[in-house]
Protein backbone atom coordinates (compact mmCIF):
# COMPACT_ATOMS: atom_id res chain seq x y z
CA UNK A 1 0.00 0.00 0.00
CA UNK A 2 2.81 2.39 0.85
CA UNK A 3 4.37 1.66 -2.49
CA UNK A 4 1.59 3.32 -4.42
CA UNK A 5 2.57 6.80 -3.28
CA UNK A 6 4.05 8.80 -6.13
CA UNK A 7 6.65 11.44 -5.54
CA UNK A 8 5.74 14.88 -6.68
CA UNK A 9 2.77 15.07 -8.98
CA UNK A 10 4.24 14.75 -12.43
CA UNK A 11 1.64 14.37 -15.16
CA UNK A 12 3.29 12.63 -18.12
CA UNK A 13 2.30 14.11 -21.47
CA UNK A 14 4.01 15.21 -24.65
CA UNK A 15 3.70 18.97 -24.84
CA UNK A 16 5.83 22.02 -25.50
CA UNK A 17 5.66 22.89 -21.82
CA UNK A 18 6.93 19.44 -20.83
CA UNK A 19 9.81 19.77 -23.25
CA UNK A 20 10.94 23.17 -21.98
CA UNK A 21 14.23 23.44 -20.13
CA UNK A 22 13.57 23.11 -16.37
CA UNK A 23 15.49 26.34 -15.80
CA UNK A 24 12.98 28.21 -17.96
CA UNK A 25 10.10 26.75 -16.03
CA UNK A 26 11.66 27.52 -12.65
CA UNK A 27 12.42 31.08 -13.64
CA UNK A 28 9.03 31.61 -15.26
CA UNK A 29 7.23 30.36 -12.16
CA UNK A 30 9.24 32.74 -10.03
CA UNK A 31 8.43 35.66 -12.33
CA UNK A 32 4.78 34.67 -12.45
CA UNK A 33 4.62 34.67 -8.65
CA UNK A 34 6.28 38.08 -8.49
CA UNK A 35 3.98 39.40 -11.22
CA UNK A 36 1.02 38.61 -8.98
CA UNK A 37 2.04 41.57 -6.84
CA UNK A 38 2.69 44.00 -9.67
CA UNK A 39 -0.87 45.02 -10.49
CA UNK A 40 -3.69 46.72 -8.63
CA UNK A 41 -6.72 46.66 -10.92
CA UNK A 42 -8.79 43.79 -12.20
CA UNK A 43 -7.39 44.24 -15.72
CA UNK A 44 -4.21 42.69 -14.31
CA UNK A 45 -6.17 39.65 -13.22
CA UNK A 46 -7.59 39.26 -16.69
CA UNK A 47 -4.13 39.42 -18.28
CA UNK A 48 -2.66 36.95 -15.77
CA UNK A 49 -5.68 34.69 -16.17
CA UNK A 50 -5.38 34.63 -19.96
CA UNK A 51 -1.67 33.88 -19.71
CA UNK A 52 -2.28 31.05 -17.26
CA UNK A 53 -5.07 29.52 -19.34
CA UNK A 54 -2.89 29.61 -22.47
CA UNK A 55 -0.07 27.78 -20.67
CA UNK A 56 -2.47 25.21 -19.24
CA UNK A 57 -3.92 24.56 -22.71
CA UNK A 58 -0.40 24.19 -24.13
CA UNK A 59 0.67 21.81 -21.37
CA UNK A 60 -2.12 19.33 -22.17
CA UNK A 61 -2.66 18.73 -18.45
CA UNK A 62 -6.41 18.40 -17.82
CA UNK A 63 -7.80 21.29 -15.77
CA UNK A 64 -9.46 18.85 -13.34
CA UNK A 65 -6.07 17.40 -12.53
CA UNK A 66 -4.66 20.83 -11.73
CA UNK A 67 -7.58 21.81 -9.51
CA UNK A 68 -7.03 18.62 -7.50
CA UNK A 69 -3.89 20.25 -6.19
CA UNK A 70 -6.00 23.00 -4.64
CA UNK A 71 -7.71 20.60 -2.26
CA UNK A 72 -4.90 20.73 0.25
CA UNK A 73 -4.95 24.52 0.53
CA UNK A 74 -8.71 24.90 0.51
CA UNK A 75 -8.73 25.82 4.21
CA UNK A 76 -6.01 28.42 3.79
CA UNK A 77 -7.95 30.00 0.96
CA UNK A 78 -11.15 30.20 3.04
CA UNK A 79 -9.34 31.73 6.01
CA UNK A 80 -7.74 34.37 3.83
CA UNK A 81 -11.09 35.27 2.35
CA UNK A 82 -12.86 35.52 5.72
CA UNK A 83 -10.11 37.58 7.33
CA UNK A 84 -9.96 39.91 4.39
CA UNK A 85 -13.70 40.49 4.51
CA UNK A 86 -13.76 41.08 8.26
CA UNK A 87 -10.60 42.99 8.86
CA UNK A 88 -10.58 45.56 6.05
CA UNK A 89 -11.68 49.04 7.08
CA UNK A 90 -13.93 51.04 4.81
CA UNK A 91 -17.55 51.82 4.16
CA UNK A 92 -19.48 49.44 6.31
CA UNK A 93 -22.22 47.47 4.63
CA UNK A 94 -23.22 45.30 7.48
CA UNK A 95 -22.32 45.26 11.17
CA UNK A 96 -22.98 42.73 13.88
CA UNK A 97 -21.11 42.86 17.18
CA UNK A 98 -17.40 42.85 16.25
CA UNK A 99 -17.99 41.71 12.67
CA UNK A 100 -17.89 44.55 10.20
CA UNK A 101 -18.27 43.85 6.51
CA UNK A 102 -17.19 46.61 4.19
CA UNK A 103 -17.31 47.06 0.44
CA UNK A 104 -13.53 47.33 0.35
CA UNK A 105 -13.30 44.13 2.36
CA UNK A 106 -15.33 42.16 -0.16
CA UNK A 107 -13.31 43.61 -2.99
CA UNK A 108 -10.03 42.76 -1.27
CA UNK A 109 -11.20 39.25 -0.48
CA UNK A 110 -12.18 38.51 -4.06
CA UNK A 111 -8.91 39.88 -5.38
CA UNK A 112 -6.79 38.09 -2.80
CA UNK A 113 -8.64 34.85 -3.47
CA UNK A 114 -7.87 35.04 -7.18
CA UNK A 115 -4.29 35.99 -6.45
CA UNK A 116 -3.75 32.89 -4.31
CA UNK A 117 -5.62 30.73 -6.80
CA UNK A 118 -3.34 31.92 -9.62
CA UNK A 119 -0.23 31.49 -7.48
CA UNK A 120 -0.98 27.91 -6.62
CA UNK A 121 -2.08 26.90 -10.09
CA UNK A 122 0.98 28.56 -11.57
CA UNK A 123 3.43 26.77 -9.35
CA UNK A 124 1.71 23.38 -9.47
CA UNK A 125 1.74 23.66 -13.25
CA UNK A 126 5.52 23.58 -13.00
CA UNK A 127 5.64 20.45 -10.83
CA UNK A 128 3.02 18.82 -13.04
CA UNK A 129 5.11 19.22 -16.17
CA UNK A 130 8.61 18.66 -14.78
CA UNK A 131 9.97 15.43 -13.27
CA UNK A 132 11.67 15.78 -9.89
CA UNK A 133 14.96 14.84 -11.51
CA UNK A 134 14.69 17.57 -14.11
CA UNK A 135 13.83 20.01 -11.36
CA UNK A 136 16.97 19.12 -9.40
CA UNK A 137 19.03 19.42 -12.56
CA UNK A 138 17.46 22.76 -13.34
CA UNK A 139 18.12 24.08 -9.87
CA UNK A 140 21.73 22.94 -9.93
CA UNK A 141 22.55 24.58 -13.25
CA UNK A 142 20.18 27.52 -12.85
CA UNK A 143 21.47 28.51 -9.43
CA UNK A 144 25.14 27.90 -10.25
CA UNK A 145 25.85 31.58 -9.67
CA UNK A 146 25.02 31.18 -5.98
CA UNK A 147 28.17 29.11 -5.53
CA UNK A 148 30.14 32.34 -5.52
CA UNK A 149 28.48 33.34 -2.27
CA UNK A 150 29.32 29.93 -0.77
CA UNK A 151 25.91 28.31 -1.15
CA UNK A 152 26.53 24.58 -1.79
CA UNK A 153 24.22 24.31 -4.79
CA UNK A 154 25.71 21.11 -6.18
CA UNK A 155 25.65 19.35 -2.82
CA UNK A 156 22.04 20.34 -2.25
CA UNK A 157 21.03 19.08 -5.67
CA UNK A 158 22.93 15.82 -5.09
CA UNK A 159 21.18 15.37 -1.75
CA UNK A 160 17.82 15.95 -3.36
CA UNK A 161 18.40 13.45 -6.15
CA UNK A 162 19.67 10.82 -3.71
CA UNK A 163 16.61 11.40 -1.53
CA UNK A 164 14.41 10.89 -4.58
CA UNK A 165 16.21 7.66 -5.37
CA UNK A 166 15.87 6.29 -1.85
CA UNK A 167 12.31 7.31 -0.98
CA UNK A 168 10.74 4.29 -2.73
CA UNK A 169 13.34 1.96 -1.19
CA UNK A 170 12.69 3.25 2.32
CA UNK A 171 8.93 3.07 1.73
CA UNK A 172 9.25 -0.57 0.80
CA UNK A 173 11.36 -1.12 3.87
CA UNK A 174 8.77 0.55 6.13
CA UNK A 175 6.18 -1.75 4.62
CA UNK A 176 8.36 -4.77 5.38
CA UNK A 177 9.06 -3.71 8.96
CA UNK A 178 5.37 -3.02 9.57
CA UNK A 179 4.48 -6.48 8.33
CA UNK A 180 7.20 -8.06 10.46
CA UNK A 181 5.96 -6.22 13.54
CA UNK A 182 2.30 -7.05 12.84
CA UNK A 183 3.27 -10.69 12.47
CA UNK A 184 4.58 -10.48 16.03
CA UNK A 185 1.35 -8.97 17.30
CA UNK A 186 1.94 -5.23 16.96
CA UNK A 187 -1.26 -3.28 16.39
CA UNK A 188 -1.13 -0.09 14.35
CA UNK A 189 -4.79 0.33 13.53
CA UNK A 190 -6.48 0.51 16.90
CA UNK A 191 -6.11 2.31 20.20
CA UNK A 192 -5.98 5.92 21.28
CA UNK A 193 -3.82 8.49 19.58
CA UNK A 194 -0.98 8.17 22.09
CA UNK A 195 -1.04 4.40 21.88
CA UNK A 196 -0.87 4.55 18.12
CA UNK A 197 2.03 6.96 18.20
CA UNK A 198 3.81 4.69 20.63
CA UNK A 199 3.21 1.73 18.30
CA UNK A 200 5.18 3.55 15.62
CA UNK A 201 8.40 3.57 17.65
CA UNK A 202 9.27 -0.06 16.78
CA UNK A 203 8.91 0.90 13.13
CA UNK A 204 11.00 4.03 13.14
CA UNK A 205 13.91 2.69 15.15
CA UNK A 206 14.79 -0.12 12.71
CA UNK A 207 14.01 2.17 9.79
CA UNK A 208 16.47 4.80 11.03
CA UNK A 209 19.17 2.24 11.70
CA UNK A 210 18.82 0.77 8.25
CA UNK A 211 18.74 4.24 6.67
CA UNK A 212 22.04 5.12 8.36
CA UNK A 213 23.56 1.84 7.24
CA UNK A 214 22.42 2.51 3.68
CA UNK A 215 23.84 6.02 3.84
CA UNK A 216 27.18 4.64 4.97
CA UNK A 217 27.23 2.05 2.18
CA UNK A 218 26.23 4.60 -0.42
CA UNK A 219 28.89 7.06 0.69
CA UNK A 220 31.52 4.37 0.33
CA UNK A 221 30.20 3.31 -3.07
CA UNK A 222 30.23 6.93 -4.25
CA UNK A 223 33.81 7.37 -3.10
CA UNK A 224 34.78 4.14 -4.81
CA UNK A 225 33.40 5.67 -8.00
CA UNK A 226 35.62 8.70 -7.58
CA UNK A 227 32.96 11.12 -6.38
CA UNK A 228 34.68 14.23 -5.01
CA UNK A 229 31.94 16.80 -5.03
CA UNK A 230 31.80 19.38 -7.74
CA UNK A 231 35.49 19.34 -8.65
CA UNK A 232 35.79 19.31 -12.42
CA UNK A 233 32.71 17.17 -12.82
CA UNK A 234 31.09 16.80 -16.24
CA UNK A 235 27.55 15.83 -17.09
CA UNK A 236 26.17 13.14 -19.34
CA UNK A 237 23.13 15.23 -20.25
CA UNK A 238 24.06 18.86 -19.61
CA UNK A 239 21.14 21.25 -19.88
CA UNK A 240 21.20 23.15 -23.13
CA UNK A 241 18.86 25.94 -24.15
CA UNK A 242 16.87 25.24 -27.32
CA UNK A 243 14.99 27.57 -29.61
CA UNK A 244 11.70 27.08 -27.80
CA UNK A 245 13.34 28.01 -24.51
CA UNK A 246 14.32 31.35 -25.99
CA UNK A 247 10.76 31.85 -27.21
CA UNK A 248 9.50 31.01 -23.74
CA UNK A 249 11.75 33.66 -22.19
CA UNK A 250 10.54 36.16 -24.79
CA UNK A 251 6.88 35.44 -24.04
CA UNK A 252 7.63 35.78 -20.36
CA UNK A 253 9.03 39.28 -20.89
CA UNK A 254 6.06 40.13 -23.08
CA UNK A 255 3.66 38.89 -20.44
CA UNK A 256 5.17 41.08 -17.73
CA UNK A 257 5.23 44.10 -20.08
CA UNK A 258 1.61 43.67 -21.15
CA UNK A 259 0.56 43.10 -17.56
CA UNK A 260 2.11 46.33 -16.30
CA UNK A 261 1.09 48.46 -19.25
CA UNK A 262 -2.50 47.18 -19.29
CA UNK A 263 -2.81 47.60 -15.55
CA UNK A 264 -1.51 51.19 -15.61
CA UNK A 265 -3.41 52.42 -18.70
CA UNK A 266 -6.58 50.38 -19.04
CA UNK A 267 -6.92 49.69 -15.35
CA UNK A 268 -8.12 53.09 -14.11
CA UNK A 269 -10.55 53.46 -17.02
CA UNK A 270 -12.02 50.03 -16.52
CA UNK A 271 -12.15 50.53 -12.79
CA UNK A 272 -14.08 53.80 -12.95
CA UNK A 273 -17.55 52.22 -13.22
CA UNK A 274 -16.71 50.05 -10.25
CA UNK A 275 -15.43 53.02 -8.27
CA UNK A 276 -18.57 54.95 -9.18
CA UNK A 277 -20.70 52.00 -8.12
CA UNK A 278 -18.97 51.68 -4.81
CA UNK A 279 -19.11 55.42 -4.08
CA UNK A 280 -22.82 55.48 -4.86
CA UNK A 281 -23.24 52.34 -2.78
CA UNK A 282 -21.45 53.91 0.15
CA UNK A 283 -23.54 57.06 -0.27
CA UNK A 284 -26.63 54.93 -0.12
CA UNK A 285 -25.40 53.17 2.97
CA UNK A 286 -24.65 56.53 4.52
CA UNK A 287 -28.16 57.83 3.82
CA UNK A 288 -29.63 54.59 5.06
CA UNK A 289 -27.68 54.89 8.28
CA UNK A 290 -28.77 58.49 8.78
CA UNK A 291 -32.40 57.55 8.46
CA UNK B 1 48.33 -5.95 -11.28
CA UNK B 2 47.87 -6.22 -7.55
CA UNK B 3 50.85 -6.85 -5.33
CA UNK B 4 50.63 -6.99 -1.54
CA UNK B 5 53.47 -7.69 0.86
CA UNK B 6 52.93 -8.38 4.57
CA UNK B 7 49.68 -6.45 4.40
CA UNK B 8 47.93 -5.84 7.72
CA UNK B 9 44.95 -3.89 8.90
CA UNK B 10 43.75 -3.26 12.43
CA UNK B 11 40.30 -2.12 13.44
CA UNK B 12 40.64 -0.21 16.68
CA UNK B 13 37.65 -0.25 18.93
CA UNK B 14 37.40 2.71 21.30
CA UNK B 15 35.19 3.37 24.29
CA UNK B 16 33.30 6.62 24.78
CA UNK B 17 36.32 8.57 26.00
CA UNK B 18 38.32 7.46 22.99
CA UNK B 19 40.55 5.05 24.86
CA UNK B 20 41.54 1.96 22.98
CA UNK B 21 39.33 -0.88 24.12
CA UNK B 22 40.50 -3.57 21.80
CA UNK B 23 42.29 -4.14 18.56
CA UNK B 24 40.99 -6.51 15.92
CA UNK B 25 43.56 -7.57 13.39
CA UNK B 26 41.42 -8.05 10.29
CA UNK B 27 44.39 -8.65 8.02
CA UNK B 28 47.57 -10.21 9.23
CA UNK B 29 50.62 -10.44 6.99
CA UNK B 30 48.93 -11.10 3.66
CA UNK B 31 51.06 -11.64 0.56
CA UNK B 32 48.94 -11.41 -2.55
CA UNK B 33 49.84 -11.43 -6.24
CA UNK B 34 47.26 -11.01 -8.96
CA UNK B 35 48.52 -11.07 -12.54
CA UNK B 36 47.01 -8.91 -15.28
CA UNK B 37 44.05 -10.66 -16.95
CA UNK B 38 43.62 -13.21 -14.18
CA UNK B 39 40.35 -14.28 -12.63
CA UNK B 40 41.16 -14.71 -8.96
CA UNK B 41 38.68 -15.72 -6.29
CA UNK B 42 39.04 -15.13 -2.57
CA UNK B 43 37.04 -17.49 -0.39
CA UNK B 44 36.44 -17.10 3.29
CA UNK B 45 33.72 -17.18 5.90
CA UNK B 46 32.40 -14.06 7.65
CA UNK B 47 35.09 -12.10 9.42
CA UNK B 48 37.98 -13.73 7.61
CA UNK B 49 39.26 -10.36 6.41
CA UNK B 50 38.29 -10.74 2.78
CA UNK B 51 36.23 -7.54 2.61
CA UNK B 52 39.02 -5.59 4.27
CA UNK B 53 41.33 -6.56 1.40
CA UNK B 54 38.80 -5.22 -1.11
CA UNK B 55 38.59 -1.88 0.70
CA UNK B 56 42.36 -1.59 0.90
CA UNK B 57 42.76 -2.26 -2.81
CA UNK B 58 40.31 0.60 -3.42
CA UNK B 59 42.15 2.89 -1.01
CA UNK B 60 39.06 3.24 1.18
CA UNK B 61 41.08 1.81 4.05
CA UNK B 62 44.75 2.56 4.44
CA UNK B 63 47.00 -0.40 5.33
CA UNK B 64 48.21 -0.37 8.93
CA UNK B 65 51.33 -2.28 7.97
CA UNK B 66 52.86 -3.63 4.82
CA UNK B 67 52.67 -2.40 1.24
CA UNK B 68 50.04 -2.68 -1.44
CA UNK B 69 50.53 -1.74 -5.08
CA UNK B 70 47.72 -1.56 -7.63
CA UNK B 71 49.07 -1.43 -11.17
CA UNK B 72 52.30 -0.06 -9.78
CA UNK B 73 50.63 2.68 -7.72
CA UNK B 74 51.11 2.68 -3.97
CA UNK B 75 47.63 2.86 -2.40
CA UNK B 76 48.98 4.69 0.66
CA UNK B 77 49.96 7.61 -1.56
CA UNK B 78 47.19 10.09 -0.75
CA UNK B 79 47.63 12.03 -3.99
CA UNK B 80 46.97 9.01 -6.18
CA UNK B 81 43.77 7.86 -4.47
CA UNK B 82 41.55 8.69 -7.45
CA UNK B 83 43.92 7.02 -9.85
CA UNK B 84 43.85 3.86 -7.75
CA UNK B 85 40.05 3.90 -7.58
CA UNK B 86 39.77 4.34 -11.30
CA UNK B 87 42.22 1.51 -12.00
CA UNK B 88 40.61 -0.97 -9.62
CA UNK B 89 36.85 -0.49 -9.48
CA UNK B 90 34.98 -1.87 -6.49
CA UNK B 91 31.50 -3.45 -6.61
CA UNK B 92 29.74 -3.89 -3.28
CA UNK B 93 27.39 -6.44 -1.84
CA UNK B 94 24.08 -4.58 -1.63
CA UNK B 95 22.91 -3.61 -5.11
CA UNK B 96 20.44 -0.99 -3.83
CA UNK B 97 22.97 0.88 -1.75
CA UNK B 98 25.43 1.52 -4.55
CA UNK B 99 23.14 2.86 -7.24
CA UNK B 100 23.12 6.64 -7.06
CA UNK B 101 20.80 7.88 -9.80
CA UNK B 102 17.12 7.20 -10.47
CA UNK B 103 17.71 6.22 -14.09
CA UNK B 104 19.93 3.29 -15.13
CA UNK B 105 21.99 5.17 -17.73
CA UNK B 106 22.53 8.14 -15.44
CA UNK B 107 23.85 5.83 -12.78
CA UNK B 108 26.29 4.24 -15.19
CA UNK B 109 27.39 7.76 -16.15
CA UNK B 110 28.06 8.70 -12.52
CA UNK B 111 31.65 7.41 -12.50
CA UNK B 112 32.77 9.07 -15.76
CA UNK B 113 30.99 12.28 -14.71
CA UNK B 114 33.08 12.33 -11.55
CA UNK B 115 36.23 11.77 -13.57
CA UNK B 116 35.45 14.79 -15.72
CA UNK B 117 35.05 12.86 -18.98
CA UNK B 118 33.62 15.00 -21.83
CA UNK B 119 29.90 14.59 -22.58
CA UNK B 120 30.08 12.69 -25.89
CA UNK B 121 32.72 10.33 -24.49
CA UNK B 122 30.40 9.65 -21.51
CA UNK B 123 27.65 8.61 -23.93
CA UNK B 124 30.04 6.25 -25.70
CA UNK B 125 31.20 4.72 -22.43
CA UNK B 126 27.65 4.26 -21.14
CA UNK B 127 26.63 2.53 -24.39
CA UNK B 128 29.68 0.30 -24.18
CA UNK B 129 29.24 -0.58 -20.50
CA UNK B 130 25.52 -1.32 -20.76
CA UNK B 131 26.10 -3.49 -23.80
CA UNK B 132 28.82 -5.51 -22.04
CA UNK B 133 26.48 -6.39 -19.16
CA UNK B 134 23.48 -6.86 -21.51
CA UNK B 135 21.39 -4.12 -19.92
CA UNK B 136 21.03 -1.83 -22.94
CA UNK B 137 17.27 -2.34 -23.19
CA UNK B 138 16.83 -1.11 -19.62
CA UNK B 139 18.83 2.10 -20.00
CA UNK B 140 15.88 4.41 -19.35
CA UNK B 141 14.34 2.32 -16.55
CA UNK B 142 14.33 3.08 -12.87
CA UNK B 143 16.71 0.85 -10.86
CA UNK B 144 13.81 0.08 -8.52
CA UNK B 145 12.08 -1.82 -11.30
CA UNK B 146 15.01 -4.21 -11.82
CA UNK B 147 15.73 -7.60 -10.25
CA UNK B 148 18.69 -8.05 -7.90
CA UNK B 149 20.86 -9.63 -10.58
CA UNK B 150 20.06 -6.83 -13.01
CA UNK B 151 20.84 -4.16 -10.42
CA UNK B 152 24.17 -5.78 -9.70
CA UNK B 153 24.93 -5.82 -13.44
CA UNK B 154 24.11 -2.12 -13.58
CA UNK B 155 26.56 -1.60 -10.71
CA UNK B 156 29.20 -3.50 -12.69
CA UNK B 157 28.43 -1.35 -15.74
CA UNK B 158 28.90 1.73 -13.56
CA UNK B 159 32.43 0.57 -12.75
CA UNK B 160 33.07 -0.55 -16.32
CA UNK B 161 32.28 2.95 -17.62
CA UNK B 162 35.28 4.20 -15.65
CA UNK B 163 37.49 1.97 -17.84
CA UNK B 164 39.20 0.10 -15.02
CA UNK B 165 41.97 -2.42 -15.54
CA UNK B 166 40.74 -4.49 -12.67
CA UNK B 167 37.37 -5.01 -10.96
CA UNK B 168 37.17 -6.09 -7.34
CA UNK B 169 33.82 -7.51 -6.26
CA UNK B 170 33.02 -7.80 -2.57
CA UNK B 171 30.45 -10.59 -2.26
CA UNK B 172 28.44 -9.34 -5.22
CA UNK B 173 26.06 -12.30 -5.15
CA UNK B 174 25.35 -12.58 -1.43
CA UNK B 175 21.96 -10.87 -1.69
CA UNK B 176 20.84 -12.40 -4.99
CA UNK B 177 18.69 -15.35 -5.90
CA UNK B 178 20.33 -18.32 -7.69
CA UNK B 179 19.32 -17.00 -11.13
CA UNK B 180 20.78 -13.55 -10.47
CA UNK B 181 23.92 -15.15 -9.08
CA UNK B 182 24.53 -17.06 -12.29
CA UNK B 183 23.92 -13.95 -14.41
CA UNK B 184 26.49 -11.96 -12.47
CA UNK B 185 29.16 -14.68 -12.49
CA UNK B 186 28.68 -15.27 -16.22
CA UNK B 187 29.00 -11.53 -16.87
CA UNK B 188 32.27 -11.47 -14.92
CA UNK B 189 33.75 -14.34 -16.89
CA UNK B 190 32.79 -12.64 -20.15
CA UNK B 191 34.43 -9.39 -19.08
CA UNK B 192 37.52 -11.29 -18.07
CA UNK B 193 37.73 -13.24 -21.33
CA UNK B 194 36.58 -10.65 -23.88
CA UNK B 195 37.81 -7.38 -22.38
CA UNK B 196 40.87 -8.73 -20.59
CA UNK B 197 39.83 -7.14 -17.31
CA UNK B 198 41.42 -8.59 -14.21
CA UNK B 199 38.73 -9.86 -11.83
CA UNK B 200 39.11 -10.32 -8.11
CA UNK B 201 35.96 -12.04 -6.86
CA UNK B 202 35.39 -12.20 -3.13
CA UNK B 203 32.72 -14.64 -2.07
CA UNK B 204 31.80 -17.45 0.24
CA UNK B 205 30.05 -19.61 -2.34
CA UNK B 206 32.44 -22.29 -3.52
CA UNK B 207 30.42 -23.15 -6.62
CA UNK B 208 30.97 -19.63 -7.98
CA UNK B 209 34.72 -19.93 -8.09
CA UNK B 210 35.11 -23.24 -9.91
CA UNK B 211 36.05 -21.54 -13.18
CA UNK B 212 38.53 -19.11 -11.63
CA UNK B 213 42.21 -19.22 -12.57
CA UNK B 214 43.25 -19.18 -8.95
CA UNK B 215 41.50 -19.61 -5.63
CA UNK B 216 42.70 -18.12 -2.37
CA UNK B 217 41.19 -19.21 0.93
CA UNK B 218 41.37 -16.80 3.84
CA UNK B 219 40.73 -17.34 7.49
CA UNK B 220 41.45 -15.09 10.45
CA UNK B 221 43.12 -12.43 8.34
CA UNK B 222 45.62 -14.83 6.80
CA UNK B 223 45.85 -16.67 3.53
CA UNK B 224 45.54 -20.33 4.44
CA UNK B 225 45.24 -22.09 1.09
CA UNK B 226 45.80 -21.17 -2.53
CA UNK B 227 45.98 -22.85 -5.89
CA UNK B 228 43.78 -23.83 -8.82
CA UNK B 229 40.15 -24.65 -7.96
CA UNK B 230 40.83 -28.39 -8.38
CA UNK B 231 43.80 -28.30 -6.04
CA UNK B 232 41.97 -26.36 -3.38
CA UNK B 233 38.70 -28.24 -3.53
CA UNK B 234 40.32 -31.63 -3.20
CA UNK B 235 41.26 -30.73 0.38
CA UNK B 236 37.73 -31.00 1.77
CA UNK B 237 38.71 -31.53 5.41
CA UNK B 238 40.87 -28.43 5.44
CA UNK B 239 38.13 -26.34 3.81
CA UNK B 240 35.67 -27.46 6.44
CA UNK B 241 38.13 -26.59 9.17
CA UNK B 242 38.10 -23.03 7.78
CA UNK B 243 34.29 -22.90 8.11
CA UNK B 244 33.54 -23.01 4.39
CA UNK B 245 30.38 -24.61 3.07
CA UNK B 246 31.57 -27.43 0.90
CA UNK B 247 29.01 -28.40 -1.79
CA UNK B 248 27.29 -31.71 -1.07
CA UNK B 249 28.55 -33.44 -4.25
CA UNK B 250 32.10 -32.46 -3.48
CA UNK B 251 31.84 -33.88 -0.01
CA UNK B 252 30.14 -37.07 -1.22
CA UNK B 253 32.79 -37.60 -3.88
CA UNK B 254 35.49 -36.95 -1.32
CA UNK B 255 34.05 -39.48 1.11
CA UNK B 256 33.59 -42.07 -1.64
CA UNK B 257 37.17 -41.56 -2.68
CA UNK B 258 38.33 -42.07 0.88
CA UNK B 259 36.26 -45.25 0.87
CA UNK B 260 38.31 -46.61 -2.00
CA UNK B 261 36.37 -45.61 -5.09
CA UNK B 262 38.56 -44.16 -7.78
CA UNK B 263 37.20 -40.64 -8.41
CA UNK B 264 39.04 -37.52 -9.58
CA UNK B 265 39.83 -34.71 -7.11
CA UNK B 266 37.74 -31.60 -6.58
CA UNK B 267 34.39 -32.56 -8.11
CA UNK B 268 32.12 -29.52 -7.86
CA UNK B 269 29.00 -30.15 -9.94
CA UNK B 270 26.45 -32.94 -10.15
CA UNK B 271 27.30 -33.43 -13.82
CA UNK B 272 31.01 -33.91 -13.16
CA UNK B 273 30.15 -36.41 -10.43
CA UNK B 274 27.77 -38.41 -12.60
CA UNK B 275 30.26 -38.46 -15.47
CA UNK B 276 33.01 -39.61 -13.16
CA UNK B 277 30.83 -42.37 -11.71
CA UNK B 278 29.76 -43.53 -15.17
CA UNK B 279 33.39 -43.59 -16.19
CA UNK B 280 34.01 -46.17 -13.48
CA UNK B 281 32.56 -49.01 -15.50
Amino acid sequence: MLRDITIGQYYPAKSVIHRLDPRVKLFATLIFIVSMFLFKTFVGYIVAGIALITVIKMSKVPFKFIVKGLKTIWMLLCFTLIFNVILTDGTILFEWKFIKISIEGIRNAIFMGFRLFFLIIGSSLMTLTTTPNQLTDGMETGLRGLKKIKIPVHEMAMMMSIALRFIPILMEETDKIMKAQSARGADFEEGKLMERIRALVPIFVPLFISAFRRANDLAMAMEARCYRGDNNRTRMNPLKYKKEDGLAYLSLVLYVAILIVADRTLGPIAESPITKLSTSLSAMVHIFNCL
Amino acid sequence: MIKARKLAYEYIRRDEEGNVEGIIRALDGVDLDVKRGDFVAILGHNGSGKSTIAKEINAILEPTEGTLYVDGIDVSNGEKVWEVRQTAGLVFQNPDNQIVASVVEEDVAFGPENLGVPTDEIHKRVDYALERVEMTSYRKSSPNALSGGQKQRVAIAGILAMKPKCIVLDEPTAMLDPGGRKEVIRTLHELNKNEGITILLITHYMTEVKDADKVIVMDDGKIVMQGTPKQVFSRVDELKAHHLDVPQVTELAYELKKGGINLPDGILTNKEFVDALLGQR
